[in-house]
């Protein structure tokens, strides 16, 4: 394969990549913005709300990056702050108690760093979302639909399916920052993004996620409408299941325990 | 002496709870640690006496086991999953060079230490995170060991002492390691769901991934003074917003003041303090 995963972070990042706004309009119906955490703000850079797919009532949750340099600057570059992550839950919770499935939607380079993100617990926020999200008793499908940066990522994806769009990336640092941390120079990025295993094969392969979507005709019309034939199929196995819980803790207990010597020494 | 033999041979041997035993002697050719804090230097005898802290209340940082012997009641640490230790998962350049050399350095297998304990006499789960460790970071086998602990302590109806020190999750391991965040967390739910205690103590540094996961989700968050507590490297916030930071950003004291920390104890009278916590969660309420 030619397409190095350099390749596939840029391809990610690219500005005329569809947004998790587009995504919305996309697959579902009446989707209605509901915003605010009730605590501190309302973070544009995550969009959330109500909405139908095929019918179905649904809660929709996106990092949303921006379209245009003014807009995305307003959105904060789809960096979430703590109030994003909080709205977010809010949102998670509302649809537990109106036994509405979830569907998030990734873009994100991370969890926004800021000063006032860390005087309002960035940290807090997104550790409350994967201890919330772990117990959260209504379906959960997270698709990762362009960048997956870190913790500002995962804080959004605790599912019981964790989707991934062809040349969407998913990793635990930025190639850049890995290659300046570790050889301190960040034009060894190509090197960092081959290492650390960030590809939605990859992904695949490691077992993070559990389905790779392709994206040949990303953004058409086709392309959501089977996207949504997926999503809906998916909805209704995951309301029909009653250990949907002790199998999302499962999912995610399994990750990482094969990797070591020594396992089992008791 | 080599500095490796005087750490676990310190002249003034350490009682548990950190009293020292014998009245402190100065030597001449011992060597001394100079306090960031203070730029004073101090004779390493006489820090230890002092559990590692400075005169001027700087606490210096301990590594786990050290970190163990001031908590724990005398030989009531009885280790879990010594043994396990992360592999090479995705064959990451350098990384199996950086474990071994972490490995001898710290004299760890991991950059965590999970096991039962007794503090003040109060049955626990404890774990303990290595500095020394590759600054204590997360990879697959440090989560493992963790969601082993808190899944131990369900079992057996156990709080979980948890004190954290890390650089966050362990890029090597990649997504592997971003995703014990989200593991050990379900296990820190699960233990929290069955209405069992968690108490964090935060130490210097905690940041990254261990920030936003375990080192937030305690019942009772108590920090070390002074110690640096973030989701966001520093360096990081400063070049991405251009702007200096504000005196005493991301530190214990930052933490507790907006809201993120439920207090700050110094470490001569953690054991007290976390003994007190643990015997009165101990107690119930009406059951
Ligand atoms: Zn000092």
């Amino acid at each position: 394969m030619s397409i190095s995963a350099y390749d596939r972070v840029k391809t990610a990042r690219d500005n005329k990549r569809p947004t998790g706004l587009d995504f919305i309009h996309g697959l579902f119906t009446d989707f209605l913005e509901l915003h605010g955490d009730r605590r501190f703000g309302d973070d544009p850079a995550v969009v959330g709300g109500v909405a139908r797919l095929e019918g179905r009532p649904v809660t929709v949750i996106a990092i949303e990056r921006g379209h245009g340099t003014k807009d995305r600057v307003a959105r904060g570059f789809g960096s979430p702050n703590p109030e994003g992550y909080r709205k977010a839950l809010r949102l998670m919770r509302q649809a537990e108690k109106f036994h509405r499935p979830v569907v998030c939607l990734i873009d994100t380079a991370g969890a926004c760093c800021g000063i006032g993100a860390e005087e309002r617990g960035q940290g807090q926020a997104i550790a409350e979302n994967l201890t919330a999200m772990m117990g959260l008793n209504t379906p959960i499908v997270s698709i990762l639909i362009g960048e997956g940066g870190s913790g500002g990522a995962l804080a959004l994806a605790v599912a019981d399916r964790v989707w991934m769009l062809e040349n969407a990336v998913y990793s635990v640092i930025s190639p850049e920052g890995c290659a300046s941390i570790l050889w301190k120079d960040a034009k060894k990025a190509d090197e960092a993004a081959k290492n650390l295993k960030l590809t939605a094969r990859d992904a695949l392969t490691l077992s993070v996620v559990e389905r790779m979507i392709g994206e040949a005709d990303l953004g058409q019309p086709p392309f959501y409408a089977r996207l949504r034939a997926m999503l809906s199929r998916e909805l209704t196995v995951l309301s029909e299941q009653d250990a949907l819980l002790s199998q999302r803790y499962e999912w995610f207990r399994r990750i990482g325990t094969a990797e070591q010597e020594g396992n089992r020494d008791t | 002496m080599s500095i490796l033999k005087f750490r676990y041979n310190p002249k003034n041997e350490l009682e548990p709870g950190g009293r020292s035993a014998a009245p402190v002697q100065q030597d001449e050719s011992e060597p001394e640690r100079t306090c960031p804090n203070c730029r004073k230097s101090t004779p390493v005898s006489r820090l230890w006496a002092n559990q590692n802290v400075c005169p001027c209340g700087h606490h210096f940082r301990l590594g786990a086991r050290q970190r163990i012997g001031l908590l724990a009641d005398r030989d009531s640490f009885r280790e879990m999953d010594a043994a396990l230790q992360s592999c090479d998962p995705l064959r990451f350049s350098g990384y199996e060079a950086k474990l071994e050399s972490a490995r001898l350095s710290s004299g760890e297998a991991e950059a965590v230490l999970c096991g039962t304990a007794a503090i003040q006499g109060q049955p626990c789960c404890l774990f303990v995170m290595e500095p020394g460790f590759m600054m204590g970071s997360m990879g697959t086998a440090v989560g493992e060991k963790l969601t082993r602990l808190f899944e131990y302590a369900l079992t057996h109806r156990l709080p979980v002492v948890g004190c954290t020190v890390s650089g966050g999750a362990r890029m090597q391991e990649g997504l592997l390691s971003l995703m014990q965040m989200a593991k050990v967390s379900g296990a820190v739910r699960r233990h929290s769901d069955a209405g069992l205690f968690y108490l964090v103590l935060l130490t210097d540094p905690t940041t990254g991934g261990v920030t936003a996961s375990f080192a937030m989700e305690g019942d009772i968050i108590l920090a070390e003074p002074g110690a640096t507590v973030g989701f966001a490297g520093a360096r990081v916030i400063e070049q991405t917003t251009r702007k200096a930071l504000p005196k005493g950003f991301q530190t214990a004291e930052f933490l507790l003041e907006h809201g993120f920390a439920d207090a700050i104890v110094p470490r001569s009278v953690h054991r007290e303090t976390i003994g007190y916590l643990l015997a009165l969660h101990g107690e119930g309420g009406s059951q």
